[in-house]
């Protein structure tokens, strides 16, 4: 992974698998660190499981018997002195929460969030984002439903609007002065 | 300064795709419309799959195409990432592999748009990996 945005767009696809039907995306800037949170109401997994998500020859797929996405952000974080905390519960939901150290060398840049946090938005049928960044008293908060609203009875899905949430983040961001890099 | 994107620009750009009458119609009728299923799991991420579903948005958006594009999990086709499924209206999906941004240019121009088939298809085989909820 180049960059930490492919790290959201892949543990948010957990959530999405784990038939989530909400999920918070929140990007927390402070002196300090750079901490991602991602928490949805899925299906969750019992304490055996979650001993062995780390493990990056554990999977609860069968097309294939590898499974790299919480490893690789887990090493990527720990990489910056930073940690990464997972709790679940079964029936309840999952919360990882992975702090990365925002000036450290090794952090990986944040990537093109802006088109990543707009595609989840809308490319994911059944699954409410909520997407979140946070730096100091400022803050930018859109969601699905904040969109299927908005758009009444024209499908999300659509590229224009995707394209059009794009920008919208970018936009407002560059407002709040909020930088990854 | 310009002004800065809000939920209300999104909604006077519903009232202006609601005048398009043909995207009206199939807005009821999601079948009816070109789908597109870009595979988003950790393998298709890490091979450029973020990417080429962004290009693919941009490309049809720019061309003003009508489709529905979404994400979906890993279909078992690692060595392929990243793939991409399009569904022709009333034609059964075809998934494409190794797909690049040129690659995916190549789809929308030939077989989104004109319908003709183009290198790189991977032969369906997933049905039973969708029966057993492994997608």
């Amino acid at each position: 992974m180049k960059d930490l945005s492919m790290h959201i767009m892949d543990i948010v696809q957990n959530s999405v698998r784990a038939e989530a039907a909400n999920v918070t995306l929140s990007i927390l800037i402070d002196e300090q660190w750079l901490t991602i949170s991602v928490k949805d109401d899925g299906t969750g997994m019992d304490q055996e499981t979650l001993k062995k998500v780390s493990d990056p020859f554990y999977t609860s797929r069968t097309t294939r018997k590898v499974g790299m996405g919480i490893p690789l952000i887990m090493q990527n974080a720990e990489l910056t002195d930073g940690s990464t905390t997972l709790e679940s519960e079964l029936g309840v939901g999952t919360t990882l929460t992975a702090k990365f150290g925002l000036h450290h060398i090794d952090r990986p840049p944040m990537g093109d969030i802006e088109s990543t946090a707009a595609m989840m938005i809308t490319g994911n049928d059944g699954v409410n984002l909520k997407f979140i960044v946070k730096k100091g008293a400022d803050e930018f908060a859109i969601s699905t439903n904040e969109v299927k609203e908005a758009m009444g009875d024209v499908d999300i899905r659509l590229p224009q609007v995707t394209s059009f949430l794009k920008q919208m983040i970018e936009e407002n961001l560059k407002e709040l002065k909020i930088e990854f890099d | 300064m310009s002004k800065v994107k809000s939920l209300a620009d999104l909604r006077k750009m519903r009232d202006e795709l609601q005048t398009k009458v043909s995207l009206r119609e199939k807005s009821d009728n999601p079948e009816k419309l070109v789908q597109v299923k870009v595979s988003m799991a950790t393998c298709g991420i890490a091979s450029g799959a973020k990417e080429v579903m962004n290009h693919m948005i941009e490309e049809m958006d720019r061309q003003a195409i009508e489709a529905i594009v979404t994400q979906t999990g890993c279909m078992g086709y690692c060595h392929a990432e990243p793939t991409i499924e399009v569904t022709l209206p009333g034609n059964d999906p075809v998934v494409f592999g190794h797909v690049d941004n040129t690659k995916a240019n190549e789809i929308i121009e030939k077989y989104i748009i004109r319908g003709e088939l183009v290198d790189g298809i991977i032969p369906v085989n997933y049905e039973t990996v969708k029966e057993n909820k492994n997608e």
